[in-house]
């Protein structure tokens, strides 16, 4: 048993609480919206110029001016600012937001990640990856534990192109949650049916496991519906 | 009596010349100023070095310029997939890319209009981007020399303007225009409306006319305001 995408976005929402300002990048980051605890009072970044970021609108409620980072239309939450390029990578670079979530194509024991230049993507794009990884001082990395062809994205060292050096806290995979610590990776939780071992199998660099290890408590569907173990 | 009025695009881009670089604002469709571009597509000045975020997103605006082969240079931050004209020109070798990270390129625009020659980052250290830069260790943490970038020209996009070139946005219109005002000798901004000049209270300027040359007032590119259903409303 797996998480899915939804389930990976919904294990991360429950670390994130009131008074949190949170970046979330494209792909399962994004879906990290979804699961928030709506009673508690959470600031969504926009890259493009929006502190509070609302839920995405429909029909008549679409303002053709209002545009998240993923290029969607959204609205503003309570509370919610508005602000030119300049200000926002002020938010994001100089470490005034507090968290960013962001996918990873390979996560280095040291904290090293890649995630901007994808294999086989002939244009690169970078975008704004490279300043939250620097100026958050909690880099969450959302993935899955394993590539399609079942090689391991927590590497010893990363081979890809690297995004920023030594700045993930934790990784969140379909199969466990993982800390990067000065002394090296510690497996957190892991996904029922995979013990500590089975989790290093799938895992190139070392894991220790914490003292408080446990099974990941993930319900089988989300309040929406959506499906968030396989 | 100050008048940055002119009422056709066509007359507020007649001096863009071949070779020239040239800033646009906008984010994604937000704030990227359509009818400029299109102006400037029908202009026909050739050579150009674009400088956006993007390479647009799709074949109208932005992307027009790459599909009818009239830039030679892209710096931008996210050449998105839907860019599909810029990726062809590159891809075949016709146009250069400056890949640059979004706040690095926030910053090196800054430094152009407020008269500084550039800063130290720490975005990119240790990576790809940073290849044959500068490395400067301040206070125990490596950081990156970024240059100063000014253009020719910026073509911008507000929602209401005024004949002293004041210029107020909406929603999420502010993004790259705000910085690119600042930064190029000539500054030509659309805008939804042009108001009486006070119109704008002076709280609610949010570029101020010192840094604007031309003000037009046109209907947005009807490709740049398509809606996902029929019913929606601007």
């Amino acid at each position: 048993m797996i998480l899915t995408r939804d389930g990976i976005a919904w294990r991360i929402a429950r670390d994130l609480h009131e008074g949190a300002y949170v970046n979330l990048g494209v792909g399962i980051p994004v879906l990290v919206s979804n699961y928030l605890d709506r009673t508690q009072e959470i600031f969504l970044h926009s890259e493009n110029g929006i502190l509070g970021v609302g839920p995405v609108p429909k029909g008549d409620h679409i303002d053709l001016d209002l545009i998240s980072a993923g290029k969607g239309f959204c609205t503003l939450a309570l509370g919610a600012a508005i602000f030119d390029q300049q200000v926002s990578f002020a938010m994001m670079r100089g470490g005034h937001l507090t968290h960013a979530v962001l996918g990873a194509i390979e996560v280095a024991q040291n904290g090293d990640f890649a995630n901007w230049k994808v294999p086989g993507e002939a244009v690169p794009g970078v975008g704004g990856a490279m300043d939250l990884a620097v100026g958050a001082p909690n880099i969450l990395i959302a993935m899955s534990h394993v590539t399609n062809k079942g090689k391991p994205k927590i590497v010893t060292a990363c081979t890809a192109p690297l995004t920023a050096r030594r700045c993930v806290k934790r990784i969140y995979t379909d199969l466990a949650i993982v800390d990067v610590t000065p002394g090296g990776l510690v497996l957190r939780e892991a996904m029922p049916g995979h013990d500590p071992a089975a989790v290093q199998a799938k895992t190139d660099a070392p894991l220790a496991v914490a003292p408080d290890f446990r099974e990941m408590a993930v319900p089988q569907v989300a309040a929406n519906g959506a499906k968030l173990v396989q | 009596m100050i008048d940055k009025t002119l009422s056709t695009c066509r007359e507020a881009v007649s001096k863009v010349f071949d070779g020239a670089t040239i800033m646009f604002g906008g984010f994604g469709n937000a704030g990227m100023p359509g009818q400029l571009i299109e102006a400037l597509r029908e202009h026909g000045a050739r050579e150009l070095t674009i400088v956006s975020n993007g390479a647009g997103t799709g074949p109208f605006a932005l992307g027009s310029l790459f599909g009818d082969g009239l830039a030679r240079k892209l710096i931008a931050s996210f050449p998105a997939p839907s860019a599909a004209q810029f990726r062809e020109r590159y891809l075949k070798g016709e146009v250069e890319l400056e890949l640059v990270p979004q706040g690095t390129l926030v910053e090196r625009i800054r430094c152009g209009g407020c008269g500084l020659g550039g800063f130290y980052t720490p975005t990119g250290v240790g990576t790809e981007l940073a290849d044959g830069g500068e490395v400067r260790e301040i206070d125990g943490r490596e950081y990156l020399f970024a240059k100063a970038l000014r253009a020719d020209f910026a073509l911008l996009k507000g929602h209401l303007g005024d004949r002293f070139g004041n210029l107020m946005y909406r929603g999420t219109m502010r993004n790259f225009n705000m910085v690119m005002a600042t930064a190029c000798d000539t500054v030509i901004a659309e805008v939804d409306r042009i108001v009486p000049a006070g119109e704008i209270h002076p709280e609610q300027v949010h570029t101020p006319g010192i840094f604007v040359d031309h003000v037009v007032q046109v209907e947005r590119l009807p490709e740049l305001v398509k809606l996902p259903k029929p019913g929606a409303h601007a």
